[in-house]
């Protein structure tokens, strides 16, 4: 039987995500069915390519009021890079378009030339580093999170031309820096943990992530 | 802070074998790409690229067995390419645990196949290899087939187009400096990356270590892709198991024990000791302690 069901709406390497989910002791099945969903007791929604595409595939397959139902059961939910973005209110992606709405928020892109003048490649591709967000004036924990025990600072895996502004920023765990702009990297708030980057893609210790959240979806 | 550099291997392949030409031509058989591969992961490598060398040559492709036991065991993203002439292809390499794909061949024959690739499966997973060749005049031609088959397109405007189609980065290789350990092609490198804003990673003439942050501060690589400098360092440290070569290829190297003098080894955690210390920031070797901020 499976502990986790990996959303499957044909965007991005869903191996990748069962191996890493495998690797660290939770059978994972890529699956759009409802009962297979419901019945799971942790599900990963991933995602590459573009919001308004993603959204409406999701809509077809009937998923959109599916993943959150699910997220208000309160069972553990985590979202990867589009996945992530999805969660969002609208996305600014070609002409606007709405999300799910989890999070008030928009989904924007990066600039080319940051205020200095310096230009930058998009997409950011390649690897950056998490930080410990502050929230009024503190730093805030990832204790009891899938970042417990990773450093500030360490280095994470990211492909990525948008990024999230969460309005509620309480819910921000980490920031990265990219063309001159500190934004939200993973975020957490009840039983959602979201990050931009991807996991399964940052060598070990980014199965460390998938090795916490393990946990989280077996003591669930 | 600036972008980080990607220090990424690259794996030729040749059915079973991982192997290793100059100008991508009189391939050396040098051991199993997936011994490689994970000394590498284990090393800090950024990312991984494999390359079925022979692929078009023979219109197959038949890297999947080696993909999937990869992506079992490995994880940092793996860019896979040779040979890839379909939608079909495309998906089928994505399906066996690839990231990302490489397109050459397929994309200068018909270039309307990036801009699908680029709709089905995101512009993220769809990287165009050019492999360029410097013409007597001083223009670069880009090439196929591993720079047998002239194509007449230019590899600027050729550049400019593929990232219009929408792919995701482009995979510069320099045919003349392929295995010889010259350095790269700066000329070439940063006429490119200066004229998209998509990252280039470069690859071809890696002999030493200054080459590489030669191409990053000069040649404005976003990425660097490394073949003879990493593997004739792995192969110094293992002991050679000559009778897993009996099957397919040109064993004579492995068998002389020789090393190639045209080339300075380094490793993994070496080459990104040596680029902080040029100020160009990458991920830390693995469980390096400093921090950059």
């Amino acid at each position: 039987m499976h502990k986790v069901a990996i959303i499957d709406y044909d965007m991005g390497n869903l191996f990748s995500i069962q191996q890493a989910c495998e690797n660290v002791g939770l059978p994972a099945k890529i699956t759009c069915l409802k009962s297979d969903i419901f019945r799971s007791s942790g599900v990963i929604l991933p995602g590459v390519g573009a919001f308004a595409e993603a959204m409406k595939t999701l809509q077809e397959r009937g998923l959109v009021d599916l993943i959150v139902d699910y997220i208000k059961l309160g069972k553990p939910f985590m979202g990867i890079c589009l996945g992530m973005q999805l969660l969002f209110s609208e996305s600014e992606e070609f002409s606007k378009s709405k999300g799910l709405s989890i999070f008030s928020g928009i989904v924007t892109k990066f600039p080319t030339v940051n205020n200095k003048g310096n230009s930058y490649k998009i997409p950011q591709v390649g690897w950056n580093m998490i930080k410990r967000s502050r929230y009024g004036g503190n730093e805030i924990s990832w204790d009891r999170t899938p970042l417990e025990g990773q450093k500030n600072g360490e280095f994470m895996y990211f492909v990525h031309s948008y990024y999230c502004k969460p309005v509620d920023e309480k819910v921000i765990l980490s920031v990265s820096n990219y063309a001159g702009i500190k934004y939200c990297s993973s975020l957490s708030w009840r039983n959602v943990f979201a990050c931009q980057f991807h996991p399964e893609k940052s060598a070990k210790m980014g199965l460390e992530i998938y090795g916490k959240w393990a946990q989280i979806v077996k003591s669930y | 802070m600036s972008k980080n550099i990607r220090i990424i291997p690259r794996l030729d392949i040749k059915g079973p074998n991982l192997v290793k030409g100059i100008h991508l031509e009189g391939l050396r058989v040098l051991g199993k790409p997936e011994n490689f591969a994970k000394y590498y992961y284990e090393n800090g490598a950024d990312e991984l690229i494999y390359i079925d060398v022979v692929a078009s040559l023979y219109n197959r492709n038949s890297l999947h067995d080696i993909i999937a036991k990869t992506a079992k065991e490995i994880f940092i993203p793996l860019t896979v390419g040779g040979g890839l002439r379909t939608i079909d292809d495309i998906r089928n390499v994505l399906r066996a645990g690839a990231d990302k794909v490489s397109l050459n061949t397929a994309a200068l024959k018909d270039p309307k196949i990036i801009s699908e690739a680029a709709r089905r499966f995101g512009s993220s997973t769809i990287v165009v290899a050019i492999e360029a060749i410097k013409q007597s005049d001083g223009r670069y031609l880009a090439y196929t087939d591993n720079g047998r088959e002239y194509s007449g397109v230019e590899v600027l405007e050729w550049a400019q187009r593929v990232e219009a189609l929408g792919a995701g980065e482009i995979l510069l290789v320099s045919i003349d400096r392929e295995g010889t350990g010259s350095g790269y092609d700066l000329t070439l490198t940063k006429m490119v990356s200066c004229a998209v804003s998509i990252p280039v990673i470069a690859s071809g003439g890696a002999g030493n270590l200054s080459d590489i942050t030669n191409v990053i501060l000069e040649g404005c690589a976003d990425a660097v892709c490394l073949a003879s400098v990493l593997h004739y360092d792995f192969i110094k440290k293992q002991i050679v198991d000559k009778e897993l070569f009996k099957i397919e290829g040109n064993i004579e190297y492995l068998k002389s024990g020789k090393s190639f003098s045209k080339i300075q080894t380094a490793n993994l955690p070496e080459i990104k000791e040596y680029l902080h210390r040029f100020q160009v920031d990458c991920r830390h070797r693995v469980n390096a302690e400093a921090v950059h901020a």
